[in-house]
């Protein structure tokens, strides 16, 4: 089954105006069941450039382009992703490029499988030692002053800014 | 086999409006010897990410030509990109990989593509539209229009002497490189 909680479709909606009242013209992600809705939002949108990654470094590099181009992007991806970006941040870090990150947590509320535990555990710890400021929203009324928050930070003042979005709130996968 | 340096030279001779981005290592180097501009953005690390790099600024800036110049080392780690440019279809977006089948800033090892891994073959596997790879100064200038008025997304795997010429170092300050790009693209809005 998939984890998605009743609640996904009204919060998505939230993320996704917030992504339009920010400007944001690029959404670069991984597939993520938790992200699924905001996704299947963003593609529709004809205004947005969504482009589905590989791998997670690959927004961070896409989304430095597009700020050089002066296009404010957003990259979504589930904390098993925050790991795979760890040398691509360097480019952030060093050129002080604007980045927003929507992070869907695993492994840290009612998590069933474990694997997902040592990056989930990790995630902010990382993300912090990279660079990145880590703000969270554990409920769905954070969600739309959170993503604006973390937009105004990072395309204003130019910093890497990463939403943590609560396993607690977007409910735990259930296996078997 | 080329000289990488005459390559770029010869490849960024016609580069009117376009932009440019550059891999880490020798092709910084290479376009930094080919003279320097405000609208090339040297990478100085970040390896595998360069023609991700092109990408959103491809996406962003629709009307210009964003010319991405890596090396093969540089691109091997970043594989995975080649599925999502072409995929994008990305239109304005060209990639030209300077091949000299070695990691020259490490002790010019040798990389996969001096075993067989063709790039041009998996470019054009990932669904890129123009793909080739060039052995002659000829070839190479029958396919310089290509770089930058032909569909893309373009990937041209240039072959070039394992050499090292000497390095020329451009501005190293990522902060200052994103600044003075943004500034030559896109005047007073670059700073609002």
């Amino acid at each position: 089954m998939p984890d998605e909680s009743v609640s996904q479709s009204i919060w998505a909606e939230y993320i996704y105006r917030a992504f339009k009242e920010a400007s944001i013209g690029q959404v670069a992600y991984v597939p993520d069941a938790g992200h699924q809705e905001l996704i299947r939002l963003c593609h529709a949108d004809n205004d947005l450039r969504t482009v589905s990654l590989t791998t997670e470094e690959e927004g961070v590099a896409m989304l430095a382009g597009a700020w050089l181009g002066g296009t404010r992007g957003a990259l979504l991806m589930q904390s098993s992703g925050v790991g795979n970006c760890v040398n691509m941040l360097s480019l952030i870090e060093e050129c002080r490029f604007p980045l927003l990150m929507l992070v869907t947590m695993r492994g840290e509320w009612g998590e069933t499988n474990p694997w997902q535990v040592p990056m989930g555990q990790n995630t902010a710890a990382v993300l912090e030692r990279s660079g990145v400021i880590v703000q969270r929203a554990d409920s769905v009324a954070d969600l739309a002053p959170g993503v604006s928050a973390a937009a105004d930070m990072a395309f204003l003042s130019s910093r890497a800014v990463a939403l943590l979005i609560g396993q607690r709130m977007i409910g735990a996968k259930r296996f078997g | 086999m080329l000289e990488r340096r005459d390559a770029v030279a010869t490849i960024l001779r016609e580069r009117g409006d376009a932009l440019v981005v550059t891999g880490l290592g020798s092709p910084t180097w290479d376009a930094a010897a080919a003279g320097d501009s405000r609208l090339n953005f040297y990478l100085w690390g970040a390896m595998g990410g360069a023609a991700m790099v092109g990408l959103g600024l491809a996406v962003s800036q629709p009307r210009r030509r964003v010319v991405v110049i890596t090396g093969d080392g540089e691109l091997l780690m970043g594989l995975g990109s080649l599925a999502t440019i072409g995929v994008d279809g990305t239109p304005n977006l060209s990639i030209v990989v300077l091949d000299n089948e070695r990691y020259g800033e490490t002790g010019m090892q040798t990389s996969h593509t001096a075993r067989g891994v063709d790039l041009a073959a998996i470019a054009a596997a990932a669904r890129f539209r123009s793909t080739t790879t060039i052995h002659t100064r000829e070839e190479l200038e029958v396919w310089i229009p290509t770089v930058y008025v032909g569909p893309g997304p373009v990937l041209g795997v240039v072959k070039v002497v394992a050499d090292q010429p000497p390095v020329q170092v451009p501005v190293r300050d990522g902060a200052y490189l994103k600044a003075r790009f943004r500034e030559a693209l896109l005047g007073a809005k670059a700073f609002e």
